[in-house]
């Protein structure tokens, strides 16, 4: 009863993080990947994208201080980060990373600045939902996450 | 003029010349661009002042001619007063004369007063301008008395008194009678009389006085005056000597007026002009001696003629004048002015076209910028076009892929079917979304055809099958059917043939409401051929209208080639021997035929337009841009055909179209690519089937598939039909003793199967449902063949009616599919499951695992995301993988020899992008390729290829799906690629172009023959 109970605990994060856009099709794929071999794989490239992204955001905000702005070097950031974003299946973000991307080539510094603030919004609220879900998720547990797997499938046909 | 003008034109030729080649805005305009207005003034008033020069100078030569008039006129009155004023001096002359010779040489004198008078009288019509001579003796005052005695009288002045003492006096002694006043008068007395005495005596000669009014009447006279001497007078002799020798003066009066007046008269012209006769001796005072002295007459024109009356000291001159001005010069005032309005008309016209070019000239720079803005909206479209088709791209993976998984999992039959034609119309979607970037494409011409073997029929259920689920949704009949003429594999473009046929067919549902949509191909000499012998004709024949239409459906089309009629000959066994199997080109006919709502006349001329529909309630009622048709043409056109339509409102509307495609060789059937060529089972090789349905054309559709899967097809058209030969056969054969026997050859006999129509059954149901019900007891139940019902759509009570008559459970829903066919057989016939499912999951993530395990892959990406999650995916598979984060260190792994079996390669990457690898990783490999044999060929598992040439497999992971970029990556190299992020179908895509070669079954080999590059 307790089991059930959590099961459907985690089954209802995780259905919320696609039916609110946060993560789309991609996602379910790294859940694929994950296997005995590789019980850890989805937390584990969260984790890089995560120590990845922070990284990319830090080298965007100085690219930002500086003035002018060099459109060139946020647009190469902006492409890896897209890149990584998209890896994960982290569709909100990759989103709003189009969007800067979009801003950079029409060379609009206030957009920029304004986009980049949604990216870290989304991320930042990406990084809490995502650390919830993991914290409650059981992931090496096999079982669970087949389950999961037809739920998705589910979902992902409505 | 003239010339001026071409000058202009050919200069404004000249400045559009340089317009269109490109030059913006460059050209050196002879043309003001702005104030033309002030030129034209400027024009205005300089020909003003030419017109004007040029009436001055015409006018100049007017006033000469006129001017000479007057001078010639002048000179003439001149002359001829001079004239008469000399004959009558001369006549005064000949009187003085007289006077001496008969009063001072003859003593005494012979004549006085009266004599004097007398002649004088009657010569007076000699001297017509003198009022009268008289002659004056010299008197000295110490005569006088002596004098006064003699002519008894005393001496006067002029004013008529007694002369007071003088020297000397002249008294006038003979007067002619008109002047008989002047006797005994002092001539001396009066002013100009006395000096005039003075002058004549001292030079001899006649003199004149200065004009005065003459005594006696008003008008102004001038005297003269003559000396007359005592003695005749030496040549040479001084003055003193001649006022000794001076006895007395003759002198007359001139009335120089009449004189004039009466010349004047005599004279033609005289109205003319005025003419002023002056006395100048003063030349600072001249005297006015005819004329009056108010100026008068033209002022512009006066002509002063000297006149010499004989006196040396007195002068005198005529001044003539016109009376009126003189005429303006016409002829000068017209030409200028004529002149001046040709030129003002002129100067208009320039001024009117510099205007116009100027607007025209702005309106060319107004084009040019919009169609830069043009050209820049174009732009912006495919880059929208590209983005949009990305965008959606991504959701559709997700679908595919998840439709992916579906198949994987345990199916029925008919889930399967739903499933896939789901992933077959997700992978259309994608292939559309390519095809509307293609557009751009055909519309800049830069289409390029393939030329790869392919499978026409699997073609044509693909796009069958696209549109099956709505055609059974509306309850129409969608058949294909191609002649068995038609070769198996052609070359051509199967893309764009498929996109032809997809949209015509996609119109055709849109459109069709009942009836059928019917697909053919045939070849199209046959069909020409027929369509002679045929007499086609578009309007109804007598005979159809009456009778039910042999079409597929029942219902009428609009071109009565497909009736059955025309059709058995199309379909029919081979009557024509296979001329066309030598040839080069298979050129095929295909039609597409509905029972649609057609096109309005008045529409069918747009059809091909682009976004042109029949009306606009068109797009309200079915949607759709219109765009369709007008690509399929130019694709049509592009692969050699010509495409046109048969069309009758509320009947329905046939496309056809022509098409040329290569005959294919048989040693290139084993290349075709999976997607586009579709193994069917052979498991149903020999089976015998019958067919029961009673519209021919139907039933050939159905025959057509059959056949395709290998089976004996008979076709009756009638369940008694059917029913009546088995019953034959059971009646013949039910004997047990012969049994065993009879088994073999009824098996050669008896169908298999017994395929009825839904409508077929349903208007026989009464008769021959229950009698065939009746006699399954009868037969070997199981040899008895399977019946399977054919319909569009069923209900469920008829599906448990056919469940109840003795129909298998498994209804094959139309439109009917070689493949599907299959499926359903199958099942019913339960045979070949597992191999079914074995071929499907060889499309999966099995063939994958097969493909790929043991496999030494290389993934380079810069970023660490991606680079795991594309390992994790490879892993997955079963490859051993390797990661590389940068070009630089990929390339430094990949140096030759290495034990890599392929690469996937991010392009977008920092210092050196996925091209520039794969170009430096080819170039290694020729070098190496060129390298005599060495040792390294011996390193096992390598990506080494059978022949000993280095090619390893690159693929390149982009998330770009623009077409551009695929090229860019076939220029570099690379040998495919895949979309970022990774997607099964995808993955599989890509590598089974590498790896299809190898058989999944055949693992034992894979580790030798896997390294097969493309070939």
């Amino acid at each position: 009863m307790d089991q059930n109970h959590m099961k459907k605990q985690i089954n209802s994060a995780r259905n919320s993080l696609f039916q609110q856009g946060y993560l789309d099709e991609q996602f379910i794929q790294l859940e694929d990947l994950q296997d005995d071999a590789n019980p850890n794989f989805v937390e584990e490239i969260v984790t890089l994208f995560y120590s990845d992204s922070t990284r990319l955001i830090r080298n965007i905000e100085t690219a930002l201080d500086n003035y002018p702005l060099d459109f060139c070097k946020l647009d190469d950031y902006m492409h890896q980060f897209k890149g990584s974003s998209s890896s994960i299946g982290a569709k909100k973000v990759k989103d709003e990373c189009s969007q800067f991307q979009e801003c950079c080539k029409a060379r609009n510094t206030e957009g920029c600045i304004g986009i980049f603030r949604q990216v870290k919004h989304e991320h930042a609220t990406l990084k809490r939902k995502l650390e919830t879900y993991f914290q409650v998720s059981p992931s090496n547990s096999l079982e669970n996450r087949h389950t999961l797997q037809r739920n998705t499938q589910l979902c992902a046909a409505d | 003029m003239g010339v001026k003008m071409q000058g202009h034109h050919h200069l404004v030729a000249v400045s559009l010349n340089e317009q269109q080649l490109g030059i913006k805005r460059k050209y050196t305009s002879y043309i003001p661009r702005r104030n033309q207005s002030k030129y034209l003034a400027l024009w205005i008033i300089a020909f003003g002042f030419v017109a004007m020069n040029v009436y001055k100078c015409i006018d100049a030569g007017h006033q000469e001619r006129i001017e000479e008039g007057l001078v010639s006129m002048c000179d003439q009155r001149a002359r001829m007063l001079q004239d008469r004023f000399r004959v009558s001096v001369n006549h005064v002359h000949a009187l003085a004369v007289l006077v001496s010779t008969f009063h001072y040489y003859k003593n005494p004198s012979v004549i006085d007063q009266e004599t004097f008078a007398e002649y004088t009288a009657r010569t007076a019509f000699e001297r017509p301008l003198l009022s009268g001579v008289a002659y004056a003796q010299r008197v000295m005052n110490s005569e006088r008395e002596e004098f006064e005695k003699q002519h008894e009288g005393i001496i006067r002045t002029m004013a008529k008194e007694p002369s007071p003492h003088r020297d000397e006096y002249a008294p006038v002694i003979f007067a002619q009678e008109t002047v008989s006043y002047l006797h005994l008068l002092d001539m001396m007395s009066g002013e100009e009389d006395r000096e005039n005495i003075l002058r004549a005596r001292a030079t001899g000669k006649a003199v004149l006085t200065s004009p005065f009014k003459l005594l006696g009447s008003n008008h102004l006279g001038v005297v003269l005056t003559f000396p007359v001497y005592k003695s005749k007078l030496p040549p040479k002799v001084s003055v003193r000597e001649r006022i000794e020798a001076t006895a007395g003066y003759l002198g007359g009066a001139f009335d120089v007026e009449s004189l004039v007046e009466n010349l004047l008269g005599q004279l033609a012209e005289n109205q003319e002009i005025v003419v002023k006769v002056y006395d100048v001796t003063n030349p600072s005072n001249p005297l006015i001696t005819y004329g009056r002295q108010t100026q008068e007459g033209d002022l512009s024109h006066t002509r002063v003629s000297m006149l010499d009356f004989g006196d040396p000291y007195r002068k005198h001159q005529m001044t003539c004048r016109y009376l009126r001005k003189a005429p303006i010069s016409w002829t000068a005032f017209t030409t200028a002015s004529l002149g001046y309005v040709i030129v003002l008309l002129a100067g208009y016209m320039f001024y009117t076209g510099a205007i116009h070019i100027v607007q025209v000239e702005d309106d060319f720079d107004t084009m040019q910028q919009l169609k830069v803005r043009a050209e820049a909206a174009d732009v912006a479209k495919s880059q929208f076009l590209a983005t949009v088709s990305h965008e959606i791209r991504t959701p559709m993976n997700g679908i595919l892929g998840m439709l992916a998984l579906l198949l994987d999992t345990e199916l029925s039959s008919t889930q399967r079917d739903y499933a896939q034609t789901a992933q077959a119309c997700g992978r259309a979607l994608i292939t559309l979304i390519n095809e509307v970037l293609d557009r751009a494409k055909i519309e800049a011409g830069k289409l390029e055809l393939e030329s790869v073997p392919f499978d026409l029929r699997s073609i044509l259920d693909d796009v069958l099958s696209l549109f099956s689920e709505k055609s059974r949704h509306k309850g129409i009949e969608l058949a294909v059917l191609v002649s068995d003429k038609v070769p198996r594999i052609v070359m051509g473009d199967p893309g764009r043939f498929r996109q032809v046929i997809t949209n015509l067919v996609g119109n055709s549902v849109k459109f069709t409401e009942h009836g059928h949509i019917f697909v053919q191909v045939h070849h199209a000499e046959h069909s020409e051929a027929d369509a002679k012998s045929e007499t086609f004709m578009n309007g109804i024949s007598e005979g159809r209208a009456i009778s039910r239409f042999r079409t597929l459906s029942g219902r009428e089309a609009a071109d009565d080639r497909n009736s059955w009629d025309t059709f058995k000959h199309l379909v029919g066994e081979d009557e024509y021997p296979f001329r066309a199997a030598t040839a080069e080109k298979v050129d095929l006919l295909v039609s597409v035929e509905d029972t649609g709502i057609g096109i309005p006349i008045h529409a069918q001329e747009l059809v091909f337009m682009p976004f042109m529909q029949a009306d606009s309630s068109t797009s309200r009622h079915y949607g759709g841009t219109g765009i369709g048709l007008s690509i399929s043409k130019c694709l049509v056109e592009l692969m050699g055909g010509r495409i046109s339509f048969v069309s009758r409102p509320k009947i329905g509307s046939t496309f056809f179209f022509t098409v040329a495609f290569n005959r294919s060789e048989k040693s290139t059937v084993s290349d075709l690519k999976k997607s586009l060529y579709e193994d069917l089972p052979n498991a149903f090789t020999g089976l015998k089937v019958t067919v029961v349905d009673s519209k021919p054309v139907r039933a050939a559709v159905t025959r057509y598939h059959l056949q395709r899967l290998g089976m004996v097809v008979k076709i009756v058209n009638s369940i008694q039909m059917a029913i009546s030969m088995r019953f034959m056969l059971v009646l013949l054969f039910s004997l047990p003793s012969t049994l065993v026997e009879l088994q073999q050859d009824r098996n050669e006999r008896q169908p298999d199967l017994l395929l009825v129509e839904k409508d077929t059954w349903l208007s026989n149901e009464d008769t021959g449902n229950i009698r065939l019900s009746d006699h399954r007891p009868i037969g070997h139940t199981s040899n008895s063949p399977k019946m399977i019902l054919l319909a569009t759509n069923i209900t469920s009570p008829e599906f448990d009616k056919a469940k109840a008559t003795g129909f298998s459970d498994t209804v094959i829903m139309k439109p009917l599919r070689a493949s599907m066919v299959a499926a359903c057989l199958q099942q019913v016939l339960e045979t070949g499951n597992q191999a079914k499912q074995g071929r499907l999951m060889a499309k999966g993530s099995l063939y994958l695992r097969s493909v790929l395990s043991g496999k030494k892959i290389l993934v380079v990406d810069d970023n660490r995301v991606n680079r795991r999650v594309a390992a994790g995916a490879l892993k997955k598979f079963g490859a051993t993988v390797e990661c590389a984060d940068s070009g630089k260190t990929a390339l430094a792994l990949l140096h030759l020899p290495h034990t890599f079996d392929a690469c996937f390669m991010d392009i977008q990457m920092p210092e050196m992008d996925g091209f520039e690898v794969t170009r430096r990783v080819r170039m290694m490999e020729s070098n190496a390729n060129q390298e005599p044999m060495s040792e390294t060929m011996t390193i096992e598992g390598s990506a080494f290829t059978r022949t000993g040439e280095w090619h390893l497999p690159i693929l390149a992971m982009t998330a770009d799906v623009i077409h551009a970029t695929f090229d860019e990556c076939r220029k570099s190299g690379m040998d495919g690629y895949v979309s970022k992020p990774f997607e099964e179908e995808t993955l599989y895509q890509a590598v089974a172009k590498f790896f299809e070669s190898n058989p999944p079954s055949d693992r034992s080999f894979k580790t030798t023959t896997s390294k097969n590059g493309e070939p």
